[in-house]
C-alpha cells in the first residue's frame, strides 16, 4: 500500500455507497435500549424489499436517552426511540421525514451548539470497515507525515496547536512528545491510556468503539514523531466491545499497511498490542500503568524519572490519553493554526464530556474549550428536569470537585476549572440539582478512592479510610464542629504527601464541598439534619455500625 | 519435544488449560503476561483456583507469591467461583446519583448479599461496576448479561427472582468472548 | 543510564554540602549527619517512596519530594524541617498507629521498634483519629518465626529483601488499599512455604515486632541489619519483571 493507493481505496468505498443509508447507533447506550434488534430488523426489511439503501451500525450519535437512535443519510433525518416494528415504515418512507413519534429534530441547540473534531466521524461510519475511515479522510495525515515531514516537523506541528492532554491534567502534548523524541535510548514506546477510570464517563470508550482506527493512526503519527517502532493500547478490560473492535481494527491496518511493518512502504514500522485492564482505577495513573503492562500489580512509583525519560522497561515512553491521540490526525490534515484557532488563549481546541446526573439530554457532547458551563447544561444540555433546580456541576470525577450554580457562566477551559476548584479531567460532567446532599456526593467519591487506593503509601490508604470515616460521621449527623476541623487538615495532609495523582487529588471532591457547601456540613453537624433529605441521620443514642 | 520438557505440563486433562497455555505461549512464556494469562483463566475457568494460580506461577517461573498479589490485586479477578446468575449493579456516578445505592440494600435485603458475595445456594452473585457507559438510562444493572435501564428496586428483585428460576446457563459475555478472542 | 559521577553542591537546611549526581537527597544528608526520618527505606534495598516520612520541600517545586528516591542536582535548596514537614510526619504516624494494633508494651520489639522510634522522636502522645483495630489472623506456623500482621505497616522491607538479597520471593503483598496484607506464597501458612530458606532476613529488616523470632519475651527482639548488601540500589519496583 502506497499513500496513492490509500486514495483508491477511498474513491472505491464512495463510489460504492448507495443513494440512501440508514445508519443505528450501535455504541453502549443504544445498545442497551435494544440497538442490536433494530439493526437486524432494517437489514431484513431492507433486503427483502430490495432497496437500494445501506443499513449500517455506526458509533455514538450523542444523545443517549432517546436510543435506540437512527440517522438517515443523505436527508439527515435523525429518529428516535425507535423499535424492530417500525423498521417497515421507515424503509417504505426512506428520504422522507420521520413521523412525528419518531422525529428526533437535528437542528436543536444539542447538535447545533457542539462542534466535533475527535468525534466528527462518530455516528457515520462502521468501525469494523477501514474502508469507511480511508474515505472519510482518514490515514491521510500519516501519509503526509511519513512521506513529507520529518519527526521535528511533526512536533512542531502539535506544539503549535497548542493541544494539552486530555487525560486530566493538560500537560502541553508538544512538549511531552519533544521530550520523549529526545530521550535517548534504543527502544522507546508510545502508549494510549484507555483506563477511563472515572466512574461516570465512557467518552474513551465511545470513541475507541466509533473511531477506533482515528486513535490508531494518532499512536503511529505519535511513534513517527518520537522514534518508536513499538506501541501498547492500555484498555479497561469492562470494555468488551471496544477491545473487539480496537483488535479488529488493528488487524485492519496492518492488512491494509497503515500499521506494522514498512507503514505506507515508507520503511517506518509500528506495532500495536492491545493489553487489559483488570479492574483498578489506579492503572490510569501512568506509572501504575506501565507495572500493569509489565504485569505487576498497579503500584505507581515516584516520579521523577518520568516515564518520558524512564517508563516502559525503562525504556522512554510516551503515554497519552485516547482523545488526545484522536485529535492528532484532524491537527495534521487541517492545519495547527486552524485547531490553535478553537478554544481560549490557553485551553485549543474541544473537548468531550460525557453530560449525566439531573439533566434532561445525557450523552456525550464535544464543545470547544471556552463555552460557558451555561451553554453546556442549558442550551445543549437542555437544562434540568422537573421542576428542580441546579445545584452543581461536578467535574473531573473522583480526581475533581463540585462547581457550585453561581458559576454557570464561567467558561469551560482548563485554568478556570482550576481556579474554581475543579479540574478538567477526562470528561465526565455529572449535573447536581437541589435533590443531591454534597456531604453525600464527596462521600461517594471517597468511598470509591478509599476502595481504589492501591495501599503502597500511607497517605492514601490510611488517609482515606479516616476521612470516609469522618463523612460518614457526618452525614449520620453524630460530628462536632471540631471534626469539620479534623476533616479539612487530613484532607490537605493525603493532598501534600500521598504519592501519586490519585491520593493527591482524592480529596478534591471533600475540600470543594467544604468550600462551597460549608452550609450543608454544618446542617448535619449542627442541627443534625441532611437538607436534602438523603442522609440517614442516626436517632439520638443510636451507635455507628 | 525440547520446548514441552521447558514448559510444565498442565495440572489435569481438561481441555480448558488449552486456552490458557495459548495465551502464555503467545507472549513466549514471558513473566510480563502474567495479568493476560490470568484474564484467560478468568474466562475459560470463571476464577481463579490455587492449582491454576501455581501452574500459571511455574509455566512463567513467576513467584508464587507475586501471582496471588496480581491476582488479589485487580477486581476483576475472582478467588471464588462465581454464583449460577450474576446481577451488576452500576455505582457510577450517574447511576449513584440517580440512587443506585438503593438497588444494592435491596439485594442485601432479600438476598443478604452484599457485592462481591454469592448466596449460600450458589444461586446469585452480585457484583457492581463503575459506569456501564448507559448514564442516560440511569440507574442501570445487568442481569445474566442483559443490561435493565432506569431500573427500581421492586422492579429489580423482581427480575433477578425471575433470574434465579430460570435453568443454568453459563452465559458466554462479550467481556470472555473479548478476552479469549 | 549510567550513574552520574559529576558533582553537584546543593543547600539543606541552610547548610552547603557537596555530593555526586547520582547520590539521593537522603544519602547526602546523612552523610552530613543531618537527620531525616525514613520508614520503608533501608540502604541497600530498592527504594519504595512509600512512606512518605522522607518528604521535604525542594525550593521551586511546588510538590513535596521524599528524600530517599529524590537524586540530588546542582543549586538545589533542600528544606527538611518546616513546620509544615513536621506536621505531615506526625500526621503519617497517627495514621499508622490508627491503622493496626501497635500497642507497645505488649510487643517483642517494645524499646527496639522504628515505629515507636519515631513517634517518640516526634512527640506523639495521643492519636487524633478512631483506632480500625483489623483483628488479623497472627501466623506461627514455622518453627522459629512469626508473623503478626496487626504490627505490620506495609513498608514492604520484607518483601524486598527476600526478592532482592535472598532471591526466594517468598512474600509479597496481597490486596489493596486498607486491606493490603504482606502474604507467602498464595497466602499459604509460613511453615508450609516451600521457598522460604528460613534464612530470617525478613525478620531482620521488619522496623516493627510485626516479623519476629520465636521464644521472644515482650521487649526482647532486637534486630540485625548488617548483612543487606549495597549493591541494589538505582533499580525500579518491577525491574524483575523485565523481559
Ligand atoms: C489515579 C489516576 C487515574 C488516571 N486515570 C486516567 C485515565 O483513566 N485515562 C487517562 O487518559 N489518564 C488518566 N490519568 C492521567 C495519566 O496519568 C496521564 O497523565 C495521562 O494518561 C497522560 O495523557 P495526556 O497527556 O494525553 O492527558 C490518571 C491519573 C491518575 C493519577
Ligand atoms: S496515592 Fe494511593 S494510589 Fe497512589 S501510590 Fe499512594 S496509596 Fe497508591
Ligand atoms: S454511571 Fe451507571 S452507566 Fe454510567
Ligand atoms: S523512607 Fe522515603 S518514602 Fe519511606
Amino acid at each position: 500500500m502506497t499513500p496513492e493507493s490509500l486514495t483508491q481505496v477511498a474513491e472505491k468505498e464512495r463510489a460504492s455507497s448507495t443513494p440512501h443509508s440508514l445508519q443505528v447507533c450501535t455504541a453502549a447506550g443504544c445498545v442497551s435500549s435494544g440497538a442490536d434488534e433494530v439493526l437486524k430488523a432494517l437489514k431484513a426489511e431492507a433486503k427483502a424489499r430490495g432497496v437500494a439503501c445501506q443499513v449500517k451500525g455506526v458509533g455514538c450519535l450523542g444523545m443517549c436517552q432517546a436510543g435506540p437512535l437512527v440517522a438517515a443519510e443523505p436527508s439527515g433525518h435523525l429518529h428516535k426511540f425507535v423499535t424492530p416494528t417500525d423498521a417497515a415504515e421507515m424503509i417504505a418512507h426512506l428520504g422522507e421525514p420521520p413521523t412525528e413519534r419518531l422525529a428526533l429534530d437535528a437542528d436543536q441547540a444539542f447538535f447545533k451548539r457542539q462542534e466535533k473534531i475527535v468525534l466528527e466521524n462518530s455516528g457515520s461510519i462502521d468501525a469494523e470497515r477501514i474502508e469507511e475511515y480511508v474515505a472519510a479522510g482518514g490515514y491521510k495525515a500519516l501519509a503526509e507525515a511519513l512521506s513529507d515531514l520529518t519527526p521535528s516537523l511533526v512536533i512542531k506541528r502539535v506544539t503549535a496547536s497548542g493541544l494539552r492532554g486530555r487525560g486530566g491534567a493538560g500537560f502541553p502534548t508538544g512538549v511531552k512528545w519533544a521530550t520523549v523524541a529526545k530521550a535517548a535510548g534504543p527502544r522507546k514506546f508510545v502508549v494510549c491510556n484507555a483506563d477511563e477510570g472515572d466512574p461516570g464517563a465512557f467518552m474513551d470508550r465511545s470513541v475507541l468503539e466509533s473511531d477506533p482506527h482515528r486513535v490508531l493512526e494518532g499512536m503511529a503519527i505519535a511513534a513517527f514523531a518520537v522514534g518508536a517502532h513499538e506501541g501498547y493500547l492500555y484498555v479497561r478490560a469492562e470494555y468488551p466491545l471496544a477491545v473487539k473492535r480496537l483488535k479488529l481494527a488493528i488487524k485492519q491496518a496492518e492488512r491494509l499497511g497503515v500499521l506494522g511493518r514498512n507503514i505506507l512502504e515508507t520503511g517506518f514500522d509500528f506495532h500495536v498490542e492491545v493489553r487489559l485492564g483488570a479492574g483498578a482505577f489506579v492503572c490510569g495513573e501512568e506509572t501504575a500503568l506501565i507495572a500493569s503492562i509489565q504485569g505487576g500489580r498497579g503500584n505507581p512509583r515516584p516520579r521523577p524519572p518520568f516515564p518520558a525519560e524512564r517508563g516502559l522497561w525503562h525504556s522512554p515512553t510516551l503515554i497519552n490519553n485516547v482523545e488526545t491521540f484522536a485529535n492528532i490526525p484532524t491537527i495534521l490534515r487541517k492545519g495547527a493554526e486552524w485547531f490553535a484557532s478553537i478554544g481560549t488563549e490557553k485551553s485549543k481546541g474541544t473537548k468531550v464530556f460525557a453530560l449525566a446526573g439531573a439533566i434532561r439530554n445525557t450523552g456525550l457532547v464535544e464543545v470547544p474549550m471556552g463555552i460557558t458551563l451555561r451553554e453546556i447544561v442549558y442550551d445543549i444540555g437542555g437544562g434540568i428536569p422537573g421542576d428542580r433546580t441546579l445545584k452543581a456541576v461536578q467535574t473531573g470525577g473522583p480526581s475533581g470537585g463540585c462547581i457550585p450554580a453561581e458559576f454557570i457562566d464561567q467558561p469551560v477551559d482548563y485554568e478556570t476549572l482550576n481556579k474554581l476548584g475543579s479540574i478538567m479531567g477526562s470528561g465526565g460532567m455529572i449535573v447536581i440539582d437541589d435533590s443531591a446532599c454534597m456531604v453525600d456526593v464527596a462521600r461517594f467519591f471517597m468511598e470509591f478512592c478509599m476502595t481504589e487506593s492501591c495501599g503502597k503509601c500511607v497517605p492514601c490508604r490510611a488517609g482515606t479510610v479516616q476521612i470516609h470515616g469522618l463523612l460518614t460521621k457526618i452525614a449520620r449527623g453524630e460530628a462536632g464542629l471540631e471534626d469539620l476541623d479534623r476533616l479539612e487538615t487530613l484532607s490537605t495532609m493525603v493532598k501534600r504527601s500521598s504519592l501519586c495523582g490519585l491520593g493527591q487529588s482524592a480529596p478534591n471532591p471533600v475540600l470543594s464541598t467544604l468550600r462551597y457547601f460549608r452550609d450543608e456540613y454544618l446542617a448535619h453537624v449542627v442541627d443534625h439534619r441532611c437538607p436534602a433529605g438523603v442522609c440517614k441521620i442516626a436517632a439520638e443514642g443510636e451507635v455507628i455500625r | 519435544m525440547l520446548a514441552r520438557s521447558i514448559h510444565p505440563e498442565p495440572p489435569t486433562d481438561d481441555l480448558r488449560w488449552k486456552p490458557v497455555i495459548a495465551t502464555m505461549r503467545r507472549y513466549g512464556f514471558a513473566q510480563h503476561a502474567l495479568i493476560e494469562t490470568l484474564h484467560t483463566v478468568q474466562s475459560t475457568f470463571g476464577y481463579q483456583d490455587e492449582v491454576a494460580m501455581r501452574f500459571v506461577a511455574e509455566s512463567l517461573r513467576v513467584p508464587l507469591s507475586r501471582v496471588y498479589g496480581v491476582a488479589t490485586f485487580y477486581h476483576f479477578f475472582q478467588l471464588k467461583p462465581p454464583g449460577e446468575h450474576t446481577c451488576v449493579v452500576c455505582m457510577g456516578t450517574a447511576c449513584y446519583i440517580k440512587g443506585a445505592a438503593h438497588l444494592l440494600e435491596a439485594m442485601e435485603d432479600r438476598w443478604g448479599i452484599k457485592p462481591g458475595e454469592t448466596t449460600p445456594d450458589g444461586k446469585v452473585s452480585l457484583l457492581t461496576a463503575r459506569c456501564l457507559g448507559s448514564c442516560g438510562l440511569a440507574p442501570a444493572a445487568v442481569l445474566d448479561g442483559t443490561v435493565e435501564a432506569k431500573i427500581t428496586p421492586p422492579a429489580l428483585l423482581t427480575d433477578v427472582e425471575r433470574m434465579s428460576q430460570r435453568a443454568h446457563v453459563r452465559i458466554e459475555t462479550e467481556a470472555e468472548e473479548a478476552v479469549t478472542a | 543510564m549510567s550513574p552520574d559521577a559529576s558533582v553537584k553542591t546543593l543547600v539543606i537546611d541552610d547548610r552547603d554540602v557537596g555530593a555526586t549526581g547520582d547520590q539521593t537527597i537522603l544519602e547526602v544528608a546523612r552523610e552530613h549527619g543531618i537527620r531525616i526520618p525514613t520508614l520503608c527505606h533501608l540502604e541497600g534495598l530498592m527504594p519504595a517512596g512509600a512512606c512518605r516520612m522522607c518528604l521535604v520541600e525542594v525550593v521551586g517545586s511546588n510538590k513535596l519530594l521524599p528524600a530517599c528516591v529524590t537524586k540530588v542536582s546542582e543549586g538545589m535548596e533542600v528544606r527538611t524541617q518546616t513546620p509544615e514537614i513536621k506536621e505531615l510526619r506526625r500526621m503519617t504516624l497517627e495514621l499508622l498507629f490508627a491503622e493496626r494494633n501497635h500497642i507497645c508494651s505488649v510487643c517483642v520489639s517494645n524499646g527496639h521498634c522504628q515505629l515507636q522510634a519515631l513517634a517518640t522522636e516526634h512527640g506523639i502522645d495521643h492519636i487524633r483519629f478512631p483506632y480500625q483495630y483489623p483483628r488479623l489472623q497472627v501466623d506461627t506456623t514455622h518453627p522459629r518465626y512469626g508473623m503478626d500482621p496487626n504490627r505490620c505497616v506495609l513498608c514492604g522491607r520484607c518483601v524486598r529483601v527476600c526478592a532482592e538479597v535472598e532471591g526466594a520471593h517468598v512474600w509479597d503483598m496481597m490486596g489493596r488499599g486498607s486491606g493490603t496484607l504482606i502474604t507467602a506464597e498464595l497466602r499459604t501458612p509460613w511453615g508450609l512455604a516451600k521457598s522460604c530458606t528460613s534464612c530470617g532476613k525478613c525478620v531482620q529488616v521488619c522496623p516493627t515486632g510485626a516479623l519476629f523470632e520465636k521464644g521472644r519475651a515482650v521487649a526482647e527482639m532486637e534486630k540485625r541489619r548488617d548483612f543487606v548488601p549495597a549493591i541494589l540500589a538505582g533499580r525500579d519496583e518491577g525491574d524483575d519483571l523485565m523481559p
